[in-house]
């Protein structure tokens, strides 16, 4: 932990001021203020699982809403019926890990667009399964009145105190997170995005670690519906439809897919961005949003984060080549004497 | 019997539609790789297109001429220029991506700027069953067939028949050796997109009638053209024909024999195991994949 | 003399093709054998099937006695059969040191202890013994997407070696080399053989580097094998010449 203060100073006061501004603006906003960033902390948590799928191993997926609306409907109905939110999180990792498991076998045969349609059927399949079992999940009539969780007698039913609660399942999920990316499965992941064949002959199992990438990311998919469904109180189908995986799928591309920090940037822009534009553009927000996308998208396939690297990238180059350029007149002089 | 096969009329309809859009879905992807998640989009918006045109006191045939050159520039020419030429040099999933966001883009305009509404659309023949070989068929089913068809015949006819479809092949097939050829590679990408965008304008017509006109239908449609593509194979335009006729009937017939529930799933688990166990589609060549 | 592969008749047939039909011949302990042949005459067919990227039509492929036949390519790697390919394959994104350590991890502990162990699997004292003997520290820290064409080449074919391979299968390591690298890898390459007694088998279009490189020679035409022996030996001889002068 020291040495990464040390070697990376700037990074770790960026990320100190951040967690300050997450803890003391919300105090400056009203409830849907704080029910908005509690929104964004849950979307993250998905993205940064789904980024963990696409960005680190190179598997694309368009499941990951069906894993939050799983997730949401464990949590929904074990609260409900009085089990403890813990409970519903442990039960949705399991289900979730293993579905998201089964789900990454079809990866070992397909890829790219192929893989994005089984991966799209099965979300699709998922809806359909939270429309019509009404017995479980009581179908379009939806599920009332989750209730927030209570640690140790407080009660989280305020907004405020519920985002603190989700703030804190973002910042441990992160931590938990960074330290995979950067452990040899990260390096292994990386390995199998880039370059499958490669990976395989050098040893690395591609087909255990294709099925873990899925198995973890829609894992984090399913923890992140676990969180909202207390965040929303009433869940019903619909948000679990194929548009929010494309909006995941959308938030990881937008922040800058492989990037750590490209979900909570992504996550952001489509959870507060469409918010902040429907004060000036009143009902056109969505479309104002899908067309900043696009535009963003043409600019910068890689996202904002992969903006941000290109151009760190070329300052870097012409730094060192104004260093080299300052350098040869000297060499020069030097074989002249 | 005769329910069924009144049943297997209907899927014949439904499934010259998916066809119509699944080949123009197949016919992108050949051309330029492009993955058009907005093509179901691209089915729901000229209907809104017609209804403008009518809504200003215009007769159908003349609503439905403006909206072919709508079309024609919105859904082909601009959508090539503007998003599918600055992306294409990005890769296939940016520019899926991409199509992504403008489905939303054209879903959630339709919304904000016509109605939320499902509004109805008038039909080429009046709603009335005819009596043929002693099963009653609706006479709007027997219109969509016989105009698919049309369209399908002529497609395949100016494809196989014609310079400028050879050349449109060409260009499909490889490209590099067709500029070589001295086949102009960039026309033809454009015609291309342009038979797209026809193809939409028919199929919505066909279809809003049916369904009626609302900004979130070409969810189901794109969904549909996608798993008829596949089904008949992603390189090859014979099987998305094929593949939309069969979806259409297995569509009308899982309706009707399993739960109206799960109807939508029986194509998708048809989708799935296409993909699994025969990824180059049920009528496709297999693509030589190098090592 | 030991031997440490044997290719029993080997077959693949592609379709009517038979891109190798029927191929025999045993590498022995410590030696640099030399696999060459015209364009198309199945030597890279051969590696494939040999590596377990492609299922042979018929045949029998062994390491040390023990048949691995079919096994995949990432569990044959871990029982010390290690490969390079024909074009080059680095991992741009991360580092040389990177590259090195991910060349080695897999081999060190189970896939719960790595999880959970230490970053570099403890092996970043062995990346960059591997990297001063490839003279590569100045570039330790660079992304290896950002090297010159012949470093990523020596970069490759020392990932290769990182886990201290039994058998290693190199794919045109020459191809696409300037001079003074090719020198320089020729060097490195006798070296690792001598030092660390690992068995090569080398596919090469340059003539002059696998006769100068190679111990032994086995010549493929036509998915066959047309001849072997010393490189003397084969250069003298006029099935050979025949087949290349026929091409």
């Amino acid at each position: 932990m020291m040495r990464v203060i040390r070697q990376r100073p700037v990074a770790t006061a960026i990320a100190l001021l951040s967690l300050a501004v997450l803890l003391v603006l919300p105090i400056t906003l009203g409830r849907f203020g704080n029910y908005m960033l509690a929104m964004w902390a849950t979307m993250t948590i998905a993205a940064m699982g789904l980024n963990l799928t696409l960005g680190y191993a190179g598997q694309i997926s368009l499941a990951q809403g069906a894993f939050v609306g799983i997730g949401a409907y464990i949590s929904a109905i074990m609260t409900t019926n009085g089990w403890p939110l813990g409970a519903a999180l442990v039960v949705a990792i399991v289900v979730c890990f293993a579905i998201g498991w089964l789900l990454g076998y079809p990866a070992l045969r397909v890829q790219h667009h192929y893989l994005a349609f089984v991966t799209l059927s099965f979300s699709t399949l998922a809806y359909l399964v939270f429309r019509n079992e009404e017995w479980l999940t009581k179908g379009t009539y939806g599920i009332y009145s989750i209730p927030r969780p209570t640690i140790l007698g407080y009660s989280l039913k305020h907004h405020l105190d519920f985002y603190y609660f989700a703030l804190m399942w973002l910042v441990v999920i992160s931590l938990l997170m960074w330290w995979l990316v950067r452990s040899p499965w990260g390096r292994a992941f990386t390995a199998l995005r880039e370059n499958p064949l490669r990976a395989q002959s050098l040893g690395v199992d591609t087909r255990l670690y294709t099925l873990m990438a899925f198995a973890i990311g829609s894992t984090m998919g399913g923890v992140a519906g676990v969180l909202y469904a207390p965040l929303v109180e009433f869940i019903d189908p619909n948000p679990f439809a194929l548009a929010l995986s494309f909006n995941l799928l959308l938030m990881v591309i937008v922040g800058g897919s492989g990037y750590f920090l490209g979900p909570f940037l992504g996550a952001l822009i489509a959870v507060l961005l469409p918010e902040w534009l429907r004060d000036y553009t009143s009902d056109f927000y969505l479309v104002a949003y899908a067309l900043l996308v696009m535009i963003l998208l043409i600019f910068s396939p890689t996202g904002i984060l992969g903006l941000v690297d290109r151009l760190a990238t070329s300052r870097r180059a012409r730094r060192a080549s104004e260093a080299r350029a300052a350098e040869t007149p000297r060499i020069k002089a030097k074989e002249g004497a | 019997m005769s329910s069924f096969a009144t049943l297997v009329i209907a899927g014949l309809a439904t499934g010259a539609i998916y066809a119509l859009i699944a080949i123009g879905f197949a016919l992108l992807w050949q051309a330029s790789q492009t993955i058009n998640f907005a093509q179901g989009e691209f089915v729901m918006l000229p209907a809104f297109f017609a209804l403008v045109a009518m809504g200003l006191g215009l007769p159908y045939w003349a609503a439905a001429l403006i909206t072919f050159v709508l079309a024609a520039v919105l859904l082909g020419a601009m959508f090539k220029r503007l998003l599918v030429d600055p992306m294409l040099k990005h890769g296939v999933i940016p520019l899926a991506m991409a199509t992504m966001a403008l489905a939303i883009f054209l879903k959630e305009s339709v919304k904000d700027l016509y109605s939320a509404e499902a509004y109805p659309f008038p039909s080429l023949v009046p709603p009335v069953n005819v009596n043929v070989l002693g099963t009653n068929v609706s006479l709007q089913h027997i219109a969509i067939i016989v105009v698919a068809l049309v369209t399908l015949v002529a497609l395949t006819w100016l494809l196989d028949h014609t310079t400028t479809g050879r050349q449109m092949q060409a260009t499909a097939q490889n490209p590099t050796v067709a500029r070589i050829l001295g086949i102009p590679v960039e026309r033809m990408i454009m015609l291309t997109f342009l038979i797209n965008a026809v193809l939409v304008v028919i199929a919505s017509l066909l279809v809003t009638p049916i369904y009626l006109a609302k900004f979130s239908s070409g969810e189901t449609l794109g969904l549909a053209a996608f798993v008829a593509a596949i089904i008949g194979g992603f390189n090859q335009l014979r099987g998305a024909i094929v593949g939309g006729f069969l979806l259409g009937v297995i569509d009308n017939l899982a309706a009707a024999y399993v739960s109206t529930q799960y109807r939508a799933a029986v194509p998708l688990f048809i989708l799935i195991a296409v993909i699994l166990f025969r990824p180059e589609g049920l009528f496709g060549r297999k693509e030589e994949r190098t090592v | 003399m030991t031997k440490v592969l044997e290719v029993h008749d080997v077959r693949k047939h592609f379709g009517g093709i038979k891109a190798v039909d029927g191929v025999s011949f045993d590498v022995h302990e410590g030696e640099i054998l030399g696999l060459i042949g015209p364009n198309g005459c199945g030597k890279s067919t051969l590696f494939n099937v040999i590596l377990g990227q492609l299922a042979p039509t018929a045949g029998r492929v062994a390491l040390d006695g023990r048949d691995i036949t079919g096994m995949r390519p990432s569990g044959l790697n871990r029982l010390g059969v290690s490969r390079t390919f024909q074009l080059l394959q680095v991992f741009p994104q991360l580092s040389v040191r990177e590259n090195l350590i991910l060349a080695g991890q897999e081999h060190e502990g189970s896939m719960l202890s790595r999880l959970f162990g230490r970053r570099d699997v403890g092996l970043t004292p062995a990346a960059d013994r591997m990297i001063a003997f490839f003279r590569m520290q100045h570039l330790a820290e660079e992304k290896a997407g950002s090297l010159s064409y012949g470093q990523q080449k020596l970069l490759d074919a020392a990932m290769a070696f990182m886990a201290g391979p039994r058998l290693v299968l190199l794919d045109e390591p020459a191809g696409g080399v300037n001079l003074t690298m090719l020198a320089d890898l020729k060097d490195r390459l006798k070296a690792i053989n001598t030092e660390q007694g690992a068995t090569f088998v080398v596919i090469e279009h340059n003539m002059e580097f696998v006769m100068s490189l190679c111990s032994r020679v086995v010549v493929m035409a036509e998915g066959r094998v047309l001849a072997s022996g010393s490189p003397e030996q084969v250069r003298a001889n006029p099935a050979v010449i025949d087949a290349y002068l026929g091409h």
